[in-house]
């Protein structure tokens, strides 16, 4: 186990090198010079210019800008906004807890009802259950998550007026931020309306963020599910007369959640993803929108920290994924 | 009375390129404390007639017999529920491949305690007990230890031994084991079927051993059934059969034993099992057969009488001169 | 006996030679999965569409009907069988932009394939054959751009290279490559151990003999099933790109860029958000059927699971 460990660790941390390096190389090296993006259209003077590359360090070296760039990211600097000119970490730490709660409700209900409908599919195989769910879920597959947003919107906020269409709380509520998770900072500010508020303004969005993971743990469960009952300890816990759902629930179901837990993992990366779109969308204000509202303002240091703050998220789940995966998993457990 | 009684068994699969017979009219009879070794080459059908006898096969599969028996019990009206407290209790089964067919997730001892706490009445602590009196049995040392292993600790060999173990937990009357050597070394082999034979004698249950190794027949078993593209081709005792064959294949399978050898090739049966395809009118061993006449070809064979080993044949060999004349 | 079928076709793979047998056998396994015979139907009525664009549609798709702005489609109060699908808020004919949308979404699958696949198939079998240092390096390097979300990461790039349908595909291509690099390398190292490539190799077939001769045509079948795949993500992907103003630029017909200008109208006008959005599903739908009916019949491992 700790091998293992140790040997994830090792590619976790050239891969974090890379991911900076890229971050840092897509603002420098393609064409385009930031600080006179930054100007716009009104121009500026040659010594206001100057000052601006000393202050964003573009006169030095380009391999002393990356050092200097590496070594702040290791302090938590990820440099200032243009727009704001709060620092960058502070920005993407106040608007995380947002993403991340519109993600936690995501997964949760992906995997929740995506599970379930795997393993019935693959104990059904075949019969109407099975063909329903996978044409269900192949249909979520393929669905343009933007668009399903819009369909929602116009049922459940257009024509039924069930739910509000951006933001995370009605207006009429204020309180401070105890946690960034509006579900319990409403419950805990003791307004009444404020959690049913945070709720109707929240489900919208994740079963929007919802539809692409769901689909794609039911279909890996289905198929891990099948692949594990062809295998011969099935023939053996049959053998043993253990019931069908003792065979299912437990023997199966154990094996074919060693790729189902990765398949899960790895959907973290679709949701940020999705949540670009989801947030949008609903005005969500997490660092999705965030991320779009700074490329199209040109905010580069923005969309530099914000690249690399994504991909170490994404990182770092991988890894805890891949020890999970080792947890699970007796072999790799035992080595 | 027979503790298995089979007659006229046929299973069927349903393919995408159509039905297939895998099994085509089998009769098995099993006695109290009997081996009985089911011989043949691969595809020839002794596997799925005894997982159709557990009730094991997939969906895909259509099981018709004249009768299907159990110690009197009607094998094939019997509910999910009924059969499945019969299996792993009183009818159990060992497999060919002891590495995959333990469950990788679970412990060996967590997966025989299962088998335990299904069938019998034990609790907790008395199950352990029994556990590490199975292995012990089953000649795994130190079983407190292996109990907590994993399967992939473990050797083929050991895996074997734990299956067996699992298998005989709830003392069944009758075992199937179906190749349980073929996945093993030749050291292990021996070793494996000393114990499977030590433990017949030990607790008098019935006995089938599934195997293509006339070698393995003729160190353990009582009685011979050979088969031959899921049809029965002859059913004797071990010392008739390797003495008088009555059977073309059979003989084929003896002649070709390399302890039987007379020349200095061995000598090998041409040809293959015909497939789903390939099954030819007639007898189903005609076109492998240096005895087929055009009878063979165009007629499917006769049963024998029990003196001529119920031999599926035309023109049984060894047959004695007023047994040919009827 | 499905051991000795599924050997035998092995073996026909191999020879190379038979190829009618190796196609029949390939159709009647697609046929038999009638979603996927399904999803082909309405792929090549989609590329029909796509081929034929300015002949089927009834009108230019950028001329203006100002006079007939935001019509209802024809079944509704106030449609008319002169704009089947009703129009924009421009008086643009909803069913020309449509037909004229199939060629760019189709165009952009084709690019985003060719490129992606032809570039990570070669730096894939690279890495299979390469030694130990440079495929942990190119392997390392795949791992990295596959930390970033591809949304995301397309997104970033086009935002630099500047917004357009070409940069979008370009940046669709370049985060979807990893896929093939990866796949390619898995089936090269798996077949790269078998007795043929040894075989081969004894034989004194060269290095590019041997990588793209001797194991590519062996390792096609994932790559094939991941080609249909990818189509399927480039479309939804440059529809998403498009969408947020960072694909194809306004007056263009393309699906996600039609999203885009419909946004406002999403509680007025339900045909302008509605049709394009219906246009992408089915069309991702059917190439999504007919992906995974190539995965059962070319995957041997996965057959009849």
């Amino acid at each position: 186990m700790l091998k293992f460990f140790l040997s994830r660790l090792g590619t976790f941390i050239p891969t974090f090198f890379g991911v900076t390096l890229i971050s840092f190389a897509f603002i420098r090296v393609l064409p385009g010079d930031p600080i006179i993006v930054m100007a716009g259209e009104r121009g500026m003077s040659q010594e206001r210019y100057e000052a601006l590359r000393a202050q964003y360090g573009f006169d030095q070296p380009i391999w002393k800008q990356f050092w200097d760039y590496f070594t702040g990211i290791l302090q938590g600097d990820l440099g200032n906004s243009f727009v704001t000119n709060r620092p960058v970490w502070d920005e993407f730490f106040s608007l995380f807890p947002a993403t991340l709660e519109l993600s936690i409700c995501a997964i949760i209900i992906a995997t929740c009802l995506g599970l379930p409908a795997g393993v019935i599919a693959a104990v059904y195989r075949g019969k109407f259950l099975d063909r329903f769910f996978m044409s269900t879920a192949l249909i979520g597959y393929s669905m343009p998550i933007f668009w399903w947003a819009l369909l929602l919107i116009i049922v459940f906020s257009g024509n039924l007026g069930w739910t509000p269409v951006s933001g995370r709380i009605g207006l009429l509520y204020f309180f401070e931020d105890t946690t960034g998770f509006m579900l319990i900072d409403s419950l805990l500010s003791g307004q009444s309306g404020a959690f049913r508020s945070a709720v109707s303004h929240l489900i919208l969005p994740s079963i929007v963020l919802a539809t692409i993971p769901l689909a794609v743990i039911a279909r890996q469960t289905r198929s891990a599910m099948l692949e594990v009952l062809s295998e011969d300890y099935i023939r053996t816990a049959r053998a043993k007369g253990l019931s069908p759902e003792r065979v299912n629930g437990v023997h199966a179901l154990r094996n074919a959640m060693i790729p189902v837990i990765t398949v899960i993992g790895l959907s973290v990366g679709t949701l940020l993803a999705g949540a670009i779109l989801t947030e949008t969308i609903f005005s969500w204000p997490g660092i999705g929108k965030w991320m779009v509202d700074s490329i199209f303002r040109r905010d580069y240091p923005v969309v530099q920290g914000g690249l690399l703050m994504i991909a170490v998220i994404v990182m770092i789940v991988n890894l805890l994924v891949d020890l999970t995966y080792g947890l699970i998993n007796p072999k790799i457990r035992s080595r | 009375m027979s503790l298995l009684k089979i007659r006229n068994l046929s299973v069927t699969f349903a393919t995408s390129t159509g039905p297939f017979r895998a099994v085509d009219k089998v009769d098995v009879d099993v006695d109290k404390g009997q081996i009985l070794a089911i011989v043949g080459e691969s595809g020839s059908g002794k596997s799925v007639s005894m997982l159709a006898t557990m009730g094991l096969l997939p969906w895909t599969a259509t099981v018709t017999a004249d009768e299907m028996s159990f110690d009197g019990q009607d094998l094939r009206t019997l509910s999910g529920k009924a059969r499945r407290r019969l299996i792993g209790n009183d009818l159990a089964m060992i497999f060919q491949e002891p590495m995959s067919s333990l469950n990788p997730c679970f412990s060996v001892g967590f997966q025989i305690r299962e088998a335990l706490r299904k069938h019998t009445s034990m609790d907790r602590k008395q199950r352990h007990a029994r556990c590490v009196e199975l292995f012990e049995m089953v000649g795994i040392p130190s079983p407190e230890q292996r109990l907590k292993a994993y399967p992939h600790q473990l050797s083929g060999g050991m895996n074997q031994r734990v299956m067996i173990a699992m298998a005989i937990a709830c003392k069944p009357r009758l075992l199937i084991a179906d190749e349980p050597t073929t996945a093993l070394d030749v050291t292990i082999q021996a070793q494996i079927l000393d114990l499977l034979t030590g433990l017949q004698k030990e607790t008098g249950m019935g006995l089938i051993l599934i195997t293509h190794d006339m070698g393995v027949v003729a160190e353990t078993a009582e009685r011979v059934a050979v088969q031959y593209a899921g049809q029965k081709v002859e059913d004797q005792t071990v010392t008739d059969l390797f003495a008088t064959p009555h059977h073309p294949y059979t003989a084929a399978l003896l002649a070709a034993l390399p302890e039987r050898a007379t020349e200095k090739h061995l000598p090998t049966i041409p040809g293959v099992v015909p497939g789903q395809h390939d099954r030819p009118v007639g007898c189903l061993f005609s076109p492998r057969c240096q005895f087929a006449d055009d009878r063979c070809r165009a007629i499917e064979p006769p049963v024998q009488p029990d003196a001529l080993g119920r031999a599926l044949c035309h023109y049984p060999l060894n047959a004695p001169a007023e047994a040919q004349a009827q | 006996m499905a051991d000795t079928s599924a050997q035998t076709g092995r073996n026909v793979l191999r020879d190379g030679g038979t190829r009618p047998t190796r196609f029949r056998t390939f159709w009647n396994s697609f046929s038999e999965n009638r979603g996927a015979v399904i999803g082909l139907w309405v792929f090549l009525a989609f590329l029909f569409v796509a081929v034929f664009a300015p002949l089927i549609a009834p009108y230019d798709p950028s001329a203006q009907f100002r006079d007939y702005a935001l019509q209802p489609p024809v079944w509704q109060d106030g449609g008319a069988w002169a704009f089947p699908l009703g129009t924009d808020a421009l008086g643009r004919d909803m069913l020309s932009r449509l037909i004229h949308g199939a060629r760019f979404s189709f165009f952009v699958g084709i690019v985003v394939v060719v490129v992606a696949a032809s570039g990570g198939i070669i730096i894939g079998l690279i890495a299979g054959f390469a030694p130990k240092w440079l495929d942990t390096l190119i392997m390392r390097l795949m791992d990295i751009i596959l930390a970033f979300p591809s949304l995301l990461l397309a997104l970033v790039l086009v935002a630099v290279l500047g917004p357009s349908l070409l940069n979008a595909m370009i940046a669709i291509a370049l985060v979807l490559q990893p896929h093939y690099v990866r796949l390619t390398r898995a089936s090269v190292l798996s077949e790269r151990g078998k007795d043929y490539v040894t075989a081969s190799r004894v034989a004194g077939a060269g290095q590019l003999r041997q990588m793209f001769i001797t194991v590519l045509p062996n390792c096609l079948a994932p790559i094939i099933v991941q080609a249909a795949l990818s189509f399927s993500t480039a479309i939804l992907d440059a529809a998403a790109l498009g969408f947020l103003g960072m694909g194809a630029q306004p007056p263009t017909p393309e699906w996600g860029t039609m999203l885009a200008d419909a946004r406002e109208f999403v509680l007025r006008a339900w045909w302008v958000v509605t049709f394009p959005g219906i246009a992408i599903l089915v069309t991702v739908l059917a190439i999504n059927l007919m992906g995974d009916g190539l995965r059962d019949a070319l995957d041997p491992k996965l057959k009849r699971s």
